[in-house]
């Protein structure tokens, strides 16, 4: 250590709409601060490296993945987790879809898929299923399999698509 | 994970005094360093954060025509940019076979040019590793590596460079703008990763607490325009590293080949730039065994350096695929498995 520089850090964001101050140690993961200090558990802690998707949350307006983000580096930020965008509605429609078609089983992955096909769906009006594929490749489900995400997301995305042309 | 101290410095002056101290580290998108932090494979005492640094999250054009990219633009950012889609196609291609959208959406410009090798051993502090710790030897000489270099490598040291930005960037003759303790310098892309010799711990150009604060793309670059692509062969089709990869840009006119460019990737501590095979290129027809030819001459050194002896074939079927890629032309829309093999990117050419 050099002992010139602080290890406990002062950060003040805003958590699914409210503002939120707290005090974290310098190695605290942005998905362990929502995890265990703010008690948002939707989103998962999975592989912790980056690799399987589970911890995807919203910071400033984009998909991230909460365990290779620290809490210290949210100060300032816009963060939103499952809880946050099921509760204003805005992925209601994809969560229908996901229950229609059987697209989560044991659900650990669910939170995760959902902002990310969030922001697919938002950002790429009518994505085809290779765009999809691709775009939800770094999100791993263990059980159901990912033809019914595929088409959960597809049918979201169609009918919203649809519903702008109306 | 070992525990550290955090600064969010305000100016580059301000990060680059304290990224000097030893024992200090940059972060910036944090999916590298963060990751190796849990493994155990790297331990900083101070991580300094330069994601809030102001005036390194712009791309700006260039009078030459080319590009300038800040340091801590995001790689999906760099990725979306219109005068990056237009000029630079095959760098966008690069970066959207990478990773995940949320990776990408975290990882920096800087971040991605200084990621770590995806090695295993060095990855695993277990391990010995010279890259790791200087004068550790290698324990993953020998071993099945498929991830392991072919050319350049030495006894210290068989890992590659798993960037794939950094292979057009290569090809394209990129300049990385850098400042530190000494003041502002350019480094050439193609010289920022070092082969690791004697000495593989030594894995960059920069001196402590050098901080990469832009990227320059040339404006001689830009003129291949869409025929240029990058082409990534991996183990599955889209969220994996490349096991080999080209980027290639072709200047044909009359029939003849007046410029060429090709780049490797997955097979070197560096991205590998084959002057060799775009010199054997010029004033041929841009036809099958011209592409062969060159890839033959850039893979000439190639020797394996474990159970990899089939990158070199691969290499060389990669590079001439990605040649007849550039040739073609790439398409109006990027594929929606960008750089992969099996793109819908018309007629499959069987290399
Ligand atoms: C699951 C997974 C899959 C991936 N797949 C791919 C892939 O297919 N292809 C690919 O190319 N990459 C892939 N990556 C790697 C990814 O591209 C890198 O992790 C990312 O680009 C690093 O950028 P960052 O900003 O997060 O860097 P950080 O992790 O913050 O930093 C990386 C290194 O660079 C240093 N650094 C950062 N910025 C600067 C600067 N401005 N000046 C000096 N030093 C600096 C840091 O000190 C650190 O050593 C993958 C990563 C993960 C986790
Ligand atoms: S827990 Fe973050 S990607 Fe797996
Ligand atoms: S539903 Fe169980 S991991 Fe996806």
């Amino acid at each position: 250590m050099t002992d010139m520089f602080p290890q406990q850090i002062d950060v003040a964001l805003s958590v699914n709409g409210e503002a939120v101050e707290a005090r974290v140690p310098a190695g605290r993961h942005l998905i362990d601060f929502l995890r265990l200090d703010l008690g948002l558990t939707g989103a998962h802690a999975g592989c912790e490296h980056g690799v399987c998707g589970a911890c995807t949350v919203r910071v400033d307006g984009r998909s991230v993945r909460g365990c290779l983000m620290l809490a210290a580096q949210a100060h300032g930020a816009e963060v939103w987790t499952v809880e946050g965008l099921s509760e204003t509605g805005e992925i209601a429609d994809l969560q229908e879809a996901f229950v229609a078609r059987n697209a989560l089983q044991c659900g650990f992955c669910t939170p995760g898929m959902l902002v990310a096909a969030q922001e697919l769906v938002a950002s790429a009006p009518a994505p085809t299923r290779e765009q999809i594929r691709e775009r939800l490749s770094g999100n791993y489900c263990r059980c159901t399999g990912y033809e019914a995400i595929i088409d959960a997301v597809e049918a979201v995305a169609q009918a919203r698509a649809g519903g702008a042309a109306r | 994970m070992r525990k550290f101290e955090y600064l969010r410095p305000t100016s580059v002056e301000e990060a680059v005094a304290a990224a000097s101290r030893p024992g200090a580290a940059y972060l910036a998108g944090g999916t590298n360093l963060l990751d190796l932090m849990k493994t155990g494979a790297a331990g900083p005492e101070l991580l300094v954060d330069v994601t809030r640094l102001p005036g390194l999250d712009a791309i700006e054009p260039l009078t030459d025509g080319g590009l300038r990219v800040g340091a801590m633009v995001r790689n999906a950012d760099v990725a979306r940019d219109a005068a990056m889609r237009r000029n630079f196609p095959m760098v966008v291609e690069a970066l959207l076979s990478g990773a995940s959208g949320q990776l990408r959406n975290m990882a920096t410009v800087g971040g991605n040019l200084l990621q770590r090798t995806r090695c295993a051993w060095f990855q695993t502090p277990e391990a010995a590793c010279g890259r790791r710790d200087p004068g550790a030897g290698c324990d993953a000489r020998d071993q099945a590596g498929r991830s392991h270099a072919v050319l350049g490598w030495s006894e210290r040291c068989v890992a590659a460079n798993p960037s794939d930005f950094c292979v057009p960037l290569a090809a394209l003759d990129a300049q990385v703008e850098i400042a530190g303790p000494g003041g502002r310098r350019d480094v050439a892309l193609r010289e920022l990763h070092r082969l690791p010799g004697d000495t593989p711990h030594v894995e960059t150009a920069l001196a402590p607490g050098e901080l990469i604060v832009a990227l320059r793309l040339p404006g001689a670059g830009a003129g291949f325009g869409r025929f240029s692509r990058y082409l990534k062969v991996r183990e599955r089709t889209s969220y994996a590293f490349a096991l080999v990869s080209a980027a290639a840009a072709l200047r044909v006119e009359g029939g003849a080949i007046l410029e060429a460019r090709l780049a490797l990737g997955g097979v070197a501590a560096r991205p590998w730039r084959a002057v060799e095979a775009e010199a054997a290129l010029i004033g041929a027809a841009p036809d099958a065994g011209a592409f062969r030819a060159a890839a033959e001459a850039a893979l000439e050194a190639a020797r394996p350096s474990g159970d990899n002896a089939f990158k070199i074939e691969l290499a060389r079927r990669t590079a001439a695929r990605a040649l007849a890629l550039a040739a073609a032309g790439a398409p109006e829309r990027m594929p929606a498995l960008p750089a992969s093999p099996f793109a819908d990117i018309g007629a499959p050419a069987h290399a």
